[in-house]
């Protein structure tokens, strides 16, 4: 049973800078081939100042970071029973090679089903770049099988 | 030129987009993706783990799923078009699984003077099992 006071509690501000080799290797493995995501001469023949991000690549950003990790270990949770439930995203700027996010997360709600044996562990996420200008929204609901 | 795609056709409840059916999911992909989006949880791509967990193998990362969604949302229409994105994880996806994509126009809205659509996505197996599920809301001005 995780402690309900963590509700509120905001994880380590993470500042991720997004590189161009990751933006490759990320299209790489989902099969992205566009030029706009992997070829940066016609990413910015297209407009953009570098390579395009896709629209869930920071989803890694607080992995890279280890916040997520250290969050399940101050949450008591292994992370051989956590399951991705959902996630969601909201847009308000693109991201490109080169830009510098900055992501302010907190612990939205932690809930229960089944009489505890699955909780829910809800995680919310600012986004910015390093004009300080707001990128989005990021939502993940972590699944913890406790039965 | 709101609600209308490149074609001059108006976008309608009921438009299906071009459905995607990816090859089998092997375990080098998942090494891959774990490598590229950072998600190193070893239930992805070390089988000893998997079983010490419970699990007969390893199985696909959720976001990898979503990543394949988001393709299909933004080959549909760019990706600056796109204003939130959605999903539920329904069932886990495992190795041998060929996913199909598949998304739907269900609703078309108004915000602060931009049409908007929105798109209803899923992700299934070869075998019409359903493994995520969400949707998107799309600017078509």
């Amino acid at each position: 049973m995780i402690d309900r006071s963590h509700v509120g509690l905001q994880l380590p501000v993470v500042h991720w800078p997004v590189e161009k080799g990751r933006l490759l290797a990320f299209a790489r493995a989902i099969g992205e081939t566009r030029p706009e995501y992997t070829d940066e001469a016609a990413a910015i023949a297209a407009g953009h100042p570098s390579l395009l991000a896709p629209p869930t690549l920071y989803f890694g950003a607080e992995l890279d970071a280890g916040t997520i990790q250290a969050m399940m270990e101050t949450l008591g949770v292994p992370i051989d029973r956590v399951l991705h439930g959902e996630q969601g995203f909201t847009y308000e700027r693109a991201v490109h090679a080169g830009d510098v996010l900055t992501l302010r997360s907190s612990i939205a709600d932690i809930s229960e089903k089944k009489g505890g044996r699955m909780e829910f562990v809800t995680k919310v996420t600012q986004l910015t770049n390093q004009r300080g200008e707001a990128v989005g929204e990021m939502r993940s609901v972590i699944v913890v099988m406790n039965g | 030129m709101a609600g209308e795609q490149e074609t001059g056709v108006p976008v309608k409840v009921g438009d299906v987009l071009p459905e995607m059916v990816l090859p089998a999911i092997d375990r080098a992909l998942l090494c891959r993706f774990a490598g590229a989006s950072g998600d190193l949880n070893p239930i992805h791509v070390d089988i000893d783990f998997a079983r010490r967990a419970g699990m007969p193998d390893v199985f696909a990362h959720g976001m990898l799923g979503m990543a394949w969604l988001g393709r299909l949302l933004t080959g549909w229409r760019p990706q600056s078009c796109l204003r939130s994105f959605t999903v539920r994880f329904m069932a886990l996806t495992h190795l041998g699984n060929q996913p199909v994509l598949r998304g739907q126009v269900v609703d078309l809205l108004d915000e602060d003077g931009v049409s908007l659509a929105r798109v209803a996505v899923e992700m299934l197996n070869q075998y019409g099992q359903l493994k995520i599920q969400g949707e998107a809301l799309v600017a078509l001005d």
